[in-house]
């Protein structure tokens, strides 16, 4: 499937406390179409949490996650 | 020829920096070098702070308004037409009807407006306090309530991160007053794992809900209303009943945004986090609500970047580089109640750390309410 091989579209949420990483993810998935990858950057642990518990709650998929330099990037897809 | 610089907008951020940038430039506008234009579709600056206060009946729309050539600088020429387009290639602003505003630097400041028709059911099954109307609509289903079951809900995105707390604190303690808070059930949903997005700031909710008996109910993002039925569902599959639904509508960026091509789905400006310049574009800086950036749309926020930008302008209108860097600090005041408020601060480095809730704070908040005007107008 081509959505398979897609580039993510990046959110780059360093620094952001308020409205903080899950927050940016769901502002951008609720308009993207069904099969958007995206990877989160965030600096806060908090998101790094909230984002995979939040993923399977909603019915998207959790793609990956990973940390380094004290950056998270969690990649999740739109399914639904 | 003089240098033109243009302001689409006349709100919080558009305001701040025509009034920097105007004293900063005076002379040079005085000798025909720089002409400073503001376009607003308004003539009547509001400060919309005051919703919250209408909803409860502890303010009125009239003390909200300015007449907004009142507010600004005699050095800015202030355009009372609504954009439809921002023509990147002429360097133009194309105002309703036609008529074309040519410019050298652009700053984009048309801010953000609730879009309660992105939620199927919203519009006919809520009420929301972020427009002048939807306040004092709520205003009345206040007035006529008697009790039942009060649901918040949060749209993603929103300007005003803390309003949803303070409207359900000020809700509680204004039902208690009424005698209605014993029939009420009050529940308070937030889209993410916790109670707000600061955290420091979730920590000292969550007690103070438990202890004022507010139900809550987090990672719930509205994805529906049954008006007939009197449900509202949350994507995350919870459904819950309500009897009066008080939404914070998903935000929008504005359509001139769209129209233009220079935003992303939402309306968003992408948008340089340290220069404030649009990516890709030289000659446009983007301030406060505008902007793409992952921090709170809030007045501080668009105010803090508005130094910012009136600084580089002043610089490179004057031969400089306009190197200044915008930091990501955001202050924001929080009502705790009717009679106390908080505030914290932060910025892309700096964690927030909150105060303790305190009667001062409250008066300082509703001080601040009054001296909004003179902070807008530049003279604080
Ligand atoms: C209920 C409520 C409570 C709030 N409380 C607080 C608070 O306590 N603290 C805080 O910091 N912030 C608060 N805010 C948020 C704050 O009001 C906004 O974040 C702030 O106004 C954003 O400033 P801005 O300059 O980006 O946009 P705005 O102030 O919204 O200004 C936008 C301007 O653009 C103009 N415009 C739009 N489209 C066009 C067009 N096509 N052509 C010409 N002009 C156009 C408008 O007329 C307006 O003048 C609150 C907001 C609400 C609704």
């Amino acid at each position: 499937m081509a959505q398979e091989t897609q580039e993510p579209h990046v959110i780059d949420a360093r620094g952001s406390f308020c409205p903080g990483g899950l927050m940016e993810l769901i502002k951008e998935l609720r308009l993207a179409p069904v099969g958007t990858l995206f990877e989160v950057w965030s600096t806060d642990q908090g998101s790094a949490r909230d984002i995979p518990a939040w993923t399977q709650r909603a019915g998207h998929e959790l793609v990956s996650s990973t940390a380094a330099d004290g950056v998270y990037k969690i990649q999740v897809r739109r399914m639904r | 020829m003089a240098q033109e610089v243009v302001v689409l907008g006349g709100g919080v951020g558009g305001t701040v920096v025509a009034n920097q940038l105007a004293r900063a430039v005076a002379g040079q506008i005085d000798a025909g070098e720089v002409r400073l234009t503001q376009i607003s579709a308004s003539a009547h600056h509001v400060y919309q702070p005051l919703y919250l206060y209408m909803a409860f009946d502890q303010a009125n729309p009239a003390e909200g308004r300015r007449p907004q050539a009142s507010l600004l600088d005699p050095h800015v020429g202030l355009i009372t037409a609504s954009a439809e387009r921002v023509d990147r290639e002429q360097r133009d602003v194309v105002l309703a009807g036609g008529r074309r505003v040519h410019y050298d630097y652009l700053v984009l400041a048309t801010g953000s407006r609730p879009a309660p028709e992105q939620v199927p059911g919203l519009q006919e099954g809520g009420h929301w306090f972020y427009t002048e109307e939807g306040a004092l609509r709520l205003r009345d289903a206040l007035l006529a309530f008697t009790g039942g079951r009060v649901v918040l809900v949060v749209g993603v995105p929103h300007k005003c991160p803390v309003a949803p707390l303070e409207f359900t604190f000020m809700l509680d303690e204004w039902l208690r007053g009424r005698g209605l808070r014993d029939q009420t059930e009050l529940t308070y949903t937030y889209p993410i794992g916790r109670l707000h997005s600061l955290e420091p700031v979730a920590r000292w909710a969550e007690p103070v809900m438990a202890q004022r008996g507010i139900r809550t109910e987090t990672f719930f993002n509205v994805e529906r209303v049954d008006p007939q039925a009197r449900t509202v569902v949350g994507a995350e599959g919870t459904t819950l009943p309500y009897d009066l639904l008080v939404a914070i509508p998903p935000h929008s960026g504005q359509k001139v945004i769209l129209d233009s091509g220079i935003g992303d789905k939402g309306g968003w400006v992408p948008t340089d986090r340290h220069t404030l310049q649009m990516v890709g574009d030289d000659h446009i800086y983007v301030c406060g609500d505008t902007t793409n950036l992952p921090i709170s749309k809030a007045g501080s926020t668009a105010h803090f970047e508005a130094d910012v930008i009136a600084a580089n302008l002043a610089s490179r209108l004057q031969g400089g580089h306009g190197s200044a860097r915008y930091d990501g600090k955001v202050v924001c005041f929080i009502e705790t109640g009717l009679s106390k408020a908080t505030y914290v601060a932060f910025d892309y480095e700096n964690p927030p750390q909150p105060k303790e809730p305190s009667a001062l704070l409250h008066h300082m908040k509703l001080a601040y309410n009054r001296m909004y005007w003179l902070t807008s107008a530049g003279v604080l």
